[in-house]
């Protein structure tokens, strides 16, 4: 029996190990290489127990790493027992099955010691610039093909760096000093993690923190069970259907609500692709789970316990569970959808909760020039990260252009143009591509991209809803799908690596978010300013959402009451 | 008293969005008051606090040398969207890049959040046929008669405040000012800015941003300035008026007016410049000031008496104090966090039964619940006073008198029953929190800046600092803290102590192993006549210092660092200093360098700086005749968890050498200072009170 002394002083722990791992994020994020962590925030970092159980992740990070992440460090321990670890150790893993799904992904483990006996892990995640093989994209049909694979292995040895993998890493990847500079930045994140754990530990005079483990994750196993178990029991089900690689992917999910949590099946699920979108198994489970978390259980901090009532599978052999040696470099494509098909499900149990179907997916083109990727006069890879529209929410409009689920920042223009002999012409909200809606999608932007040099370069796509663009809820409309194209006319491929000509420019239109709601019930004053502002034009203010407006372009509230009338009257027959 | 006719005394007003503080210095002393901020004509409330202070130290308006100023003003205008009908004029093709923003969710779990709402509308940001490129090489000329075409939108709109900011402009400013001299030969009453002008560096979101926000605030700023400098002038003042910036220095009101946008967070920043003072003249090398106020606290890293610099920060967060989820401006500030964490941040329960405290504020109205003001939530004040660490009977020096039984009714109500803890320990669980809180953000402030807390001395300020200082100390790991006279008018001291300073800042990209020192040079000349002419405006005649700063990084990194330039003439062998002074200070944060990657530079940096003014120790600040004897009273003690009997000491009655050991609170009218029983007190020859940890035997 905890007294309420004791509880008041484990909260305070409890915040001061969240405020640890936080650190440890800010430390990885302040010395990494790779824009896609420093700028991004692509990264996860945490403090695990000796059982493998993750107590505190940083709330800075990545929904992909959460519960990657959080399963990665057993696989650790599986082959490196604690009892063998001294200080000074340091191991590592790009994995994509037992780490975060692409070879991109490093993770990084170190023991934490108080009076030379480990007491703990630190563990952090981060995506460098480059691994060799292909590069980031969708074209390989092999994880070998992806890039350099290392098994979980010492990264440093009783302090003293495994130099022979560092040679190896070195003259494997594109970007050689930034790859090196982010493996020796993850390790100096675990560093500063596990000295603020034992001065914690001193602190608090604690010689173990199992005992506070066992309590902090029954706490938030309890917490998260009482939230779940305020929802309807039973079996939800959602699909939705996407653009893939070489052909549409049914994303199928059963979500199951009982009084041991939420399982989630995603059974029904299309088969492994033959190129790099496919998703290890702990992505799917990462972002599938992020998704349940939006609307339930927000407030609860990650770690082992609030993360196991949360079950995820799919059948091995289905793109979410691609077995090795399938690709995957691309697999956010993929993963990324996945709120969206359980907020589909939530739906069902939380009315006026979820929003509308988004973009999702990130559109996150790598621009190449230089040997065989075009004529520039330096070669050059950049990597530019940009979105569309979220959808609309029960009570508010989509965000235009805005990340979601992904957590990324966008790269400015100026600076891409400063880094490669790129111009971008172009960067727009797209008229009428946020759903209509009684609340609207977010819209999504266009932009126009061209050599500096008036030279053929290489565009390396991930992209999606292209043919299958954003749903609606509750009779919104769908956002608008996605285009890509050559501004001389000619189509491209949403995904895989193709060339822009010399002289010509690339196109992309990025899709936006569904629509919530009946378009007729829109507030005419909130379709008058979007109009005004350029959002939504007065031809769409009268075909979707029947608001006309009269010569001076003030509300015709007559004729638009009667447009509506006349509107649900066809909608009812 | 000074002679009559004598220019000897110097003032310093404050406006804040609760309270306006006004302090006179003079060789004889320092007099300060506090009123109430007279929102809807602020001029009216610094005037009457200027009266008192005048009133009661005898001084004549024309006996004071300098008015120095800090307000709130465009701040508010930006957060209330009181500001100017601004247009944005910029490059054909970025129309939304202002509002596009960083393109994210600065909350990862909320779908419900709400980005900020851009200073100008998408239908008054406006487009002209033109491009620059990254080079500074015009790859479309500017098409005047795009720029005519948008004259009657303009006047149509009526605009009175127009933002010009083309992509690329920092490397290519012509564009910019040929707009401009069309604007004013066509609308001459039209206020303009230029991007180039206010921010110029690299990243369009960012500088736009800042040009619209200086855009926006403006005529406001401009039109407020005149009327107290006449208004000043009316009653008597026939001394010069300077203006506090965010970067910790003074300027002039024609500069004040070019660059409004600079004099935000200049309360915040008036702290700074008192613990920096301080710092230098007890030879501190290392500080960590420490300000808490009613709804926030703010912390700053001083090192060997500067606080540190930064270029960027938000106004407006919308979204619980969050990074990202304000408006970014990009302009030389002290580099300093704020959190929700002041007396007035209220305590409630989270889903997992822990107490939460802020970053939801009682404000001023109601105020916590013992203002008796209609406030039921319980906050940091209210645990403060159940504590008995606050006199319920001098609070804010008696004008408020303090309601215990609703802090009780509060605390018990939303904490006590449902924890089913007794009132004292959910009032110390408050406390507790609300210090844990700021202890985690100095600890993540630093770490970002490749430092760790520990070593430093706290010099602590506000109205609720001296309260939480020391157990806030003892979380950090940190055993001195200096609590200055007058905390609780912190920031207009530290107006008094800053130096008239200007900033200038440019981008222009540069690979170390392309360096042109001619270049360089020619860069730096035009920025220090820019900052010596404005200096010398603010302070005739005076002896000045330069620093420069080179903004650089390993090509490809995300992050710059600040590195020292020499103040001599470049040659191309500083390109190895250079080099020498980025590995030093990069391995200095990061503790390590990278010997065979090459290094960029992205922005220039030069300020220049009078020599700071005289300070005078005068330490006439309790006029009025107290006690010298403790009284007693009840306070909390968590290692007893009971209330002892704890003397309470006068501040105006502490004496140098004589050393009380805690538990024990030292009073003054504004505030209190909480001396907990690892800590003993003492107090300086300037009337500072110094906190020192007691050696632990362990």
């Amino acid at each position: 029996m905890i007294t309420a002394t004791g509880r008041l002083h484990n909260q305070i722990i409890w915040n001061r190990l969240i405020a640890v791992v936080e650190e440890q994020a800010q430390t990885l994020m302040r010395t990494a290489f790779a824009n896609t962590v420093r700028e991004a925030g692509d990264l996860s970092a945490g403090v695990f127990d000796l059982r493998g159980r993750m107590l505190a992740q940083a709330v800075t990070g990545t929904p992909g790493h959460v519960n990657a992440m959080a399963a990665s460090v057993g696989h650790f321990l599986n082959k490196f027992p604690v009892a063998d670890m001294v200080p000074g150790d340091v191991f590592l893993t790009n994995d994509p099955w037992l780490g975060t799904g692409h070879l991109h992904d490093f993770t990084v483990v170190t023991p934490a010691f108080r009076n030379h006996k480990p007491v703990a892990l630190c563990a952090a995640t981060s995506h460098v610039v480059d691994i060799g093989g292909l590069g980031f994209g969708a074209d390989g049909r092999q994880v070998f093909e992806e890039g350099l694979y290392v098994p979980i292995m010492p990264l440093a040895k009783a302090g003293v760096m495994n130099e022979s993998l560092l040679q190896i890493v070195r003259a494997n990847v594109r970007e050689s000093v930034q790859v090196e500079g982010d493996l020796y930045s993850l390790a100096a994140s675990n560093a500063t993690g596990c000295e603020r754990l034992a001065t914690l530990m001193e602190e608090f005079e604690l010689s173990t923190i199992e005992p506070l483990a066992d309590t902090l994750i029954d706490t938030s196993e309890q917490a998260m069970l009482k939230q779940i178990r305020t929802l309807p029991v039973g079996t939800y089900r959602n699909q939705m259907r996407i653009d893939g690689y070489e052909d549409a992917v049914d994303l199928v999910a059963a979500l199951t609500i009982s009084d041991s949590g939420i399982d989630i099946d995603f059974t029904g699920t299309s088969s492994v692709s033959a190129y790099g979108i496919n998703v290890p198994l702990p992505y799917t489970q990462a972002y599938a789970s992020f998704g349940v978390r939006c609307l339930v259980g927000a407030d609860i901090p990650n770690n082992a316990g609030s993360l196991a009532p949360i079950r995820v599978i799919a059948p091995p052999g289905t793109i979410l569970n691609a077995p090795h040696p399938c690709a995957v470099a691309a697999r956010h494509a993929i993963g990324q959808m996945l709120p969206d098909v359980v907020l589909g499900c939530l739906h069902q149990v939380l009315p006026q909760r979820a929003p509308a179907e988004g973009t999702s997916c990130l559109w996150n083109p790598v621009l190449y020039g230089g040997h065989g990727l075009g004529a520039a006069t330096l070669p050059f890879t950049v990597t530019l990260f940009h979105n569309g529209g979220t959808g609309a929410r029960p009570h508010a409009d989509g965000l235009s252009a805005t990340a979601f689920p992904s957590g990324v920042r966008n790269t400015p223009v100026e600076i891409n143009e400063a880094i490669a002999p790129i111009v971008v012409w172009r960067k727009e909200y797209r008229v009428d591509s946020g759903g209509a809606g009684q609340f609207r999608g977010g819209l999504g932007q266009v932009m126009e991209i061209a050599s500096a040099e008036q030279t053929p370069f290489s565009i390396s796509s991930m992209f999606d809803r292209i043919t299958y663009p954003p749903r609606g809820r509750e009779n919104g409309q769908p956002g608008a799908e996605g285009r890509f194209y050559l501004r001389s006319g000619n189509t491209l491929r949403a995904k895989g690596r193709q060339t822009v000509p010399a002289g010509d420019r690339v196109v992309m239109e990025m899709p936006g978010g569904g629509g919530y709601g009946d378009p007729l019930k829109r507030d005419p004053e909130n379709v008058a300013r979007d109009v005004a502002e350029g959002f939504v034009s007065v031809q769409s203010a009268a075909e979707d959402y029947g608001v006309i407006f009269d010569s001076d372009g003030d509300i015709d509230v007559t004729a638009t009451a009667a447009t509506r009338a006349s509107r649900a009257n066809i909608d009812v027959v | 008293m000074p002679a009559l006719g004598a220019m000897t005394g110097r003032i310093a007003v404050d406006i804040g969005g609760t309270f306006t503080d006004v302090a006179l210095e003079t060789p004889d002393g320092t007099w300060v008051s506090k009123v109430l901020t007279t929102q809807n004509d602020p001029a009216r409330g610094a005037l009457a606090g200027i009266e008192q202070v005048l009133h009661s130290s005898g001084v004549a308006p024309s006996a004071v040398r300098l008015v120095i100023h800090g307000t709130t003003l465009a701040t508010n205008a930006i957060i209330e969207r009181r500001g100017a009908r601004t247009a944005l004029i910029t490059t054909d093709g970025f129309r939304d890049a202002v509002e596009m923003g960083y393109e994210n969710r600065f909350e990862q779990y909320d779908i419900d959040i709400v980005k900020p709402s851009p200073l100008v509308p998408r239908r008054l940001r406006m487009t002209v046929k033109e491009r620059i490129s990254a080079a500074g090489n015009m790859l479309v000329p500017l098409d005047l008669a795009s720029v005519d075409a948008l004259l009657p939108a303009l006047v149509d709109n009526d605009i009175e405040s127009v933002a010009i900011g083309l992509i690329h402009s920092y490397a290519f400013a012509d564009n910019e000012y040929r707009i401009a001299e069309r604007l004013r030969a066509a609308l001459p009453e039209l206020s303009i800015t230029c991007s180039a002008d206010v921010c110029p560096e690299i990243r369009e979101y960012e500088r736009l941003s800042t040009a619209c926000a200086n855009a926006y605030v403006q005529p406001l700023v401009e039109r407020y300035l005149r009327s107290l400098e006449s208004l000043l002038t009316d009653r008597g003042f026939n001394c010069p008026l300077l203006l506090m910036t965010s970067a910790g220095g003074l300027t002039t009101v024609d500069t004040a007016v070019r660059h409004p946008i600079r004099l935000l967070e200049s309360g915040p920043a008036g702290g700074a410049m008192l613990a920096a003072d301080i710092a230098r003249r007890n030879g501190l090398d290392d500080v960590l000031a420490f300000d808490m106020g009613g709804t926030t606290a703010k912390l700053c890293l001083i090192e060997r008496g500067q606080p540190r610099s930064a270029r960027h920060f938000e106004v407006d967060r919308v979204y619980r104090f969050s990074p990202g989820s304000g408006l970014p401006l990009r302009v030389p500030v002290i580099d300093m966090v704020e959190i929700g964490a002041g007396g007035g941040s209220i305590a409630t329960l989270n889903v997992l039964q822990h107490i939460q405290v802020g970053p939801l504020s009682a404000g001023s109205e109601p105020g916590p619940a013992c203002y008796g003001r209609g406030g039921r939530r319980p906050t940091v004040t209210d645990a403060d006073v159940l504590l008995g660490r606050v006199d319920s009977e001098r609070f804010a020096g008696g004008s408020l008198a303090l309601d215990t039984g609703q802090a009780n009714h509060a605390v018990y109500h939303d904490i006590s029953i449902p924890l089913q803890l007794d009132t004292a320990l959910a009032a110390f669980g408050i406390s507790e929190v609300v210090e844990e809180n700021m202890a985690s953000a100095a600890r993540v402030h630093a770490v970002e800046r490749g430092r760790h807390i520990g070593h430093q001395t706290m010099i602590a300020f506000g109205g609720a600092g001296p309260l939480h200082a020391a157990r806030l100390a003892t979380k950090l790991g940190i055993d001195r803290v200096v609590i200055p006279a007058h905390a609780s008018v912190g920031s207009a001291i530290g107006f008094l102590r800053a130096p008239v300073a200007f900033d200038v800042v440019r981008s222009h990209y540069v690979q170390l192993g392309e360096f042109d020192p001619m270049a360089i040079n020619a860069m730096f000349d035009a920025m220090r006549s820019e900052a010596e002419s404005v200096v010398h405006a603010g302070a005739p005649g005076a002896d000045v210092t330069e620093t420069r700063s080179a903004f650089m990084r390993y090509i490809g990194q995300g992050h710059e660092i600040e590195v020292h330039v020499p103040l001599h003439a470049l040659t191309a062998a500083d390109a190895d200093t250079l080099r020498a002074n980025f590995d030093a200070t990069y391995a200095q944060q990061y503790d390590r360098s990278i010997p065979d990657q090459d290094v960029e530079i992205l922005t220039w940096s030069l300020r220049v700086c009078a020599r700071s003014p005289d300070v005078v120790d005068a330490t006439n600040e309790f006029t009025e005749p107290r006690r010298s004897d403790p009284i007693e009273r009840p306070v909390f003690n968590p290692e007893t968890n009971d209330y002892e009997e704890t003397p309470v000491y006068e501040r105006g009655a502490m004496q140098p050498e004589i050393l009380h050991c805690g538990p024990a609170l030292i009073a003054e009218d504004q505030t209190t200072t909480d001396v907990p029983a690892s800590f003993s007190a003492t107090a300086d020859d300037s009337g500072n009170l110094l906190l020192t940890r007691i050696a632990t035997t362990s």
